[in-house]
């Protein structure tokens, strides 16, 4: 078992600051954007014409789509529509 | 308030809710583990703000996508840091950057998570004191605040946030003594 004095307390309380503003409530709605990109799949496979729309240019295509093209699911998106 | 310290499922329970597709368990399982990958990102492989960003979030789908083959729900800690571990070295790869080694040795990175582990295990033990010692620790220690702002906060008087801080220190000895 490790013993703690007060100081090395205070040093490994300091190693977890919060994370930065937005990345949790970002990481928090990937649930409700993975639905979302389900959604889009989906009708990329259905629709030829959207989907050489995300190929041509995806950031806009999500954005008209009115989903934000955050990195994550940009890089995403991308990978699902190379398979 | 998006980082919240209340109490307090274990990480066996927030997995199984996960599974369940509770995403109250969700949140509060990105809310857990959130400084952890954070931390394991910025200080242990020192990535810029950018792409410290793009493995925080690549590491929670990847957490949300891959749920399902966790063999232990009690081993999430170490699966979301091995994770972690990998995310950041894809990364530093893909970036094609030249790090120099004596910066981020992979031994060195692995020496600063095992001490980013040992502070979950401290900050776990937060979880059982009360809310207030919760609060002051947390916002002294890892929000860096001061003693007047953690003052004005909580409606303390500054001149009695010293002595607080070390009694809590002491209670948060005891707990991780049991």
């Amino acid at each position: 078992m490790t013993t703690y004095d007060e100081e090395r307390l205070g040093e490994l309380l300091r190693l977890l600051p919060p994370a930065r503003a937005g990345w949790v409530e970002a990481a928090q709605e990937l649930p409700r954007a993975r639905a979302e990109l389900d959604a889009l799949v989906e009708r990329a496979e259905q629709d030829a014409a959207f989907r050489q729309a995300l190929v041509d240019d995806l950031e806009d295509a999500l954005r008209v789509a009115g989903v934000e093209p955050r990195p994550v699911v940009v890089e995403h998106l991308r990978r699902r529509l190379a398979t | 308030m998006a980082d919240t310290l209340d109490a307090t499922p274990s990480d066996a329970e927030l997995v199984a809710g996960c599974r369940a597709g509770d995403p109250e368990a969700w949140n509060a399982l990105v809310e857990r583990f959130s400084r952890y990958v954070s931390a394991i990102a910025t200080q242990a492989f020192r990535l810029p703000p950018h792409d410290a960003e793009d493995v925080f979030q690549n590491v929670f789908l990847r957490v949300y996508e891959r749920l399902g083959s966790l063999r232990s729900d009690d081993a999430i800690r170490p699966w979301v840091g091995q994770l972690t571990r990998n995310c950041c070295l894809d990364v530093i790869r893909a970036s094609g950057r030249v790090v120099p080694v004596e910066e981020v040795e992979e031994q060195v990175a692995d020496d600063a998570i095992a001490r980013l582990d040992e502070a979950m295990t401290v900050r776990d033990g937060l979880s059982h004191l009360g809310s207030e010692c919760r609060e002051i620790l947390d916002r002294f220690f890892a929000r860096d605040e001061s003693y007047r702002t953690i003052g004005e906060a909580l409606s303390i008087p500054a001149g009695t946030i010293a002595s607080r801080i070390s009694r809590c220190l002491g209670r948060l000895r005891t707990e991780l003594d049991r």
